[in-house]
């Protein structure tokens, strides 16, 4: 100021500029830039959102590309019912990915379980409600059998459940001899363990018991894991495991007991699985365990756990059955299909890396 | 010249010797899972316990697992085995190590699925798949009569690969039902209007559930309905059964298993082409055990590029000039 040459104003020198100064005294910083972080916060915040979204604009596109007999009453119901016994496998599965782990023997138990209700129903004269029972209570064995590998041998679930995936299989050759079970049988000697093949007509949909006991197991396991301390346990392991023992969650009970449920689930989508395909054969559902993965994985479930609703996999088994349904009426060839659901799947796990990257 | 004759007798005698001692063969299926293969694993073990032979059974884990069966006969050379029975997943994947096997010494007899090209095996013993889908198609178009013209079908095919078993029953159906099939190795290539569509199985009965409803939902008026197998068939009729049209469809399908013949019986399936996987095993088993003592190789049936193990069709509705067994008779016959 001393080699100012207008000494007269020098005064007010700072106050003139004052009114460019930032005015405020203390503000959060906060993420939301631009609507793309906006998009991706509400997305980190509602993580079923995106296989909604897409099973909204698939179901219109599909709509338009293959025209009113794709959006038909019937040929919704019946895709509901197509993915049926997926969607409950991808239930199961759920649970299973929200701890940061995997379970690539789901389907084998669900044959498993099917060939045995089918044994002890149709060829030992077993009353059909107690065959179905014990095949429940192998479901809860078999998974018990992959959580107590997991937690008390210590051995990381892929491992486990891939060893236990060639048990299980190798078991139901065995049992089964390799031959399917006739329908015909099956209606002879033990009709209800063909239960969850009847249907309801309605409106022109055909909604079988299958497809509504599907949504009951998601609707129940959705409560379980959002309304019950039981289920915030699961969350919290699946986040951090180490923190949750720290905090006191004895995590390999509750892991336990995750494997249990989720085999006792594989079981239930045992029994619906012989109302679907009418007969018990063991070469159904080979490629189960990798189709329900696919489920999970479309439904925005991470696989690095902790994180996603289980109702994202409802979606994502609902995303694969309207493309093939989709594709299907506007005369794609097979191949195509399976094209489709690889980009599905890359993408869905492209969006999870990215939505994953909000707080940074 | 006596010399000679000596030497060559005694390596005869010595070879006989050896093949009595130690002629050990494999089979090679292409699951554990299809009754089929699992019939034919006991008639080749059945045949090479009473010519004294000794028998390694190896089987994909699914259809279309070529990286086992691949090691199933690299194992098989490496234990110096005089015969290979294969049934192989993929009919050219497998023309290398096959290829290697008799390199080093081995008879290799394909069994139910020939390689392309054919000759990549010393014999291939199989169905004639083209025969067995004609025959099914010649069937219904019969039992159909002036109404074939106005057919609806459905096409339930085996998987997106198009193998040859695949390719060679739809094609034959669809020939024997009097429709051009363009390329005969080339599924869904036809443009017939009375084809509704085609779907893939994987050859089980969850599979011809959902290709089914599938192709109702392109046309609910199909009344032809061609399956891969009998276990697809099964499927598709459950599908029809869920849509209250079971009534009035032909079903047709190829296979001959016990389960399958039982629903001919109960009307489920209207006529299926019978296959011999137990002669297959047999008479492999029959050249390995010829070639290990006289070195000879087997032949094929005339005109064919492999020796036809024969196809019977199975229906209660005979049709005149195609001759057919009934389902009592085939029961008595069927495998599995």
């Amino acid at each position: 100021m001393s080699d100012s040459t207008e000494p007269v104003r020098t005064g007010q020198d700072f106050e003139r500029t004052l009114d460019r100064s930032e005015a405020k005294v203390a503000e959060f910083e906060t993420n939301r830039h631009s609507p793309l972080d906006r998009v991706q916060h509400i997305l980190h915040d509602n993580p079923t959102l995106v296989p909604v979204i897409v099973l909204a604009i698939s179901l219109i596109a599909f709509g338009l590309i293959a025209g009113g007999k794709f959006f038909s009453a019937f040929n919704l119901s019946l895709i509901l019912q197509q993915v049926s016994i997926i969607g409950i496998l991808a239930a199961a599965q759920s649970m299973i990915i929200i701890t940061a782990g995997i379970d690539l023997s789901v389907a084998a138990i669900m044959v498993l379980m099917s060939v045995i209700m089918g044994n002890l129903a149709v060829y030992m004269g077993v009353p059909s409600g107690i065959a179905i029972l014990v095949g429940f209570a192998g479901g809860a064995a078999a998974g018990m059998f992959n959580g107590l590998l997991i937690t008390k041998v210590k051995l990381p679930p892929f491992i486990t459940t891939l060893g236990t995936w060639s048990i299980f299989y190798a078991l139901l050759l065995w049992l089964s001899g390799a031959q399917s079970i006739r329908g015909t049988d099956i209606d002879e000697h033990a009709p209800f363990l063909k239960f969850f093949g009847n249907t309801i007509d309605l409106a022109g949909a055909r909604i079988t018991f299958g497809s509504l006991l599907m949504v009951i197991v998601f609707v129940v396991l959705w409560y379980m894991l959002n309304k019950t301390p039981w289920g915030r346990h699961v969350y919290a392991i699946g986040d951090d495991k180490e923190a949750a023992e720290l905090s006191g969650i004895r995590t390999d009970r509750v892991l336990i007991s995750v494997y249990m449920l989720a085999g006792f689930v594989c079981a239930v989508a045992a029994w619906a699985s012989i109302g679907r395909v009418g007969s018990i054969s063991p070469q159904s559902f080979y490629e189960g365990n990798l189709q329900s993965i696919t489920a999970v994985v479309i439904g925005g479930i991470s696989l690095f756990g902790g994180r996603g609703s289980i109702m994202g996999a409802l979606f994502g088994a609902l995303i694969v059955g309207v493309f093939q349904s989709g594709l299907r009426m506007a005369g794609v060839d097979v191949l195509w299909q399976v094209f489709a659901i690889g980009w599905l799947i890359i993408i869905a796990v492209a969006i999870d890396q990215w939505i994953r990257r909000v707080s940074a | 010249m006596k010399k000679l004759i000596t030497t060559s007798a005694f390596a005869t005698i010595a070879m006989v010797g050896s093949a009595y001692a130690e002629t050990t063969a494999c089979l090679i299926t292409k699951t554990d899972t299809n009754p089929f293969f699992v019939k034919m694993k006991e008639g080749a073990t059945a045949a090479a316990e009473e010519a004294g032979i000794e028998l390694s059974a190896f089987a994909g884990k699914y259809d279309g697992d070529v990286e086992t069966q691949v090691a199933a006969v690299e194992s098989c050379i490496a234990a110096g085995a005089k015969g290979i029975l294969i049934t192989p997943t993929d009919s050219r994947a497998l023309v290398p190590v096959i290829t290697q096997a008799r390199d080093a010494g081995a008879l290799v007899i394909a069994l139910d699925t020939q390689f392309e090209p054919a000759d990549a095996a010393d014999a291939t013993f199989a169905t004639d798949n083209f025969k067995a889908g004609e025959l099914i198609g010649q069937w219904a178009a019969a039992t159909l009569g002036d109404q074939a013209a106005n057919a609806k079908i459905a096409l339930l095919d085996l998987n997106a690969s198009e193998v040859s078993v695949d390719y060679q029953r739809d094609q034959g159906f669809l020939t024997g039902f009097g429709i051009d099939v363009k390329d005969p190795k080339d599924i869904g290539d036809e443009d017939d209007p009375r084809i509704v569509g085609n779907d893939v199985t994987d050859g089980s009965p969850d599979g011809g559930r959902t290709a089914m409803e599938n192709l109702l939902q392109v046309d609910p008026d199909i009344n032809v309905v061609y399956t891969i197998n009998e276990p697809a068939a099964a499927g598709a009729y459950e599908a029809l059964k869920a849509a209250g049209k079971e009534e009035g469809v032909l079903i047709v399908s190829v296979d001959g298993g016990c389960p399958g013949v039982k629903d001919v019986e109960a009307g489920i399936i209207g006529a299926t082409s019978m296959q011999f996987p137990l002669l297959m095993a047999s008479k492999g088993i029959e050249a390995i055990k010829n070639f290990a003592e006289t070195g000879a190789k087997p032949e094929n049936t005339e005109g064919l590029d492999f020796y036809n193990t024969g196809v019977e069709l199975i229906t209660d509705q005979p049709v005149d000039g195609i001759p057919s067994l009934s389902s009592a008779d085939g029961l008595g016959k069927c495998w599995g």
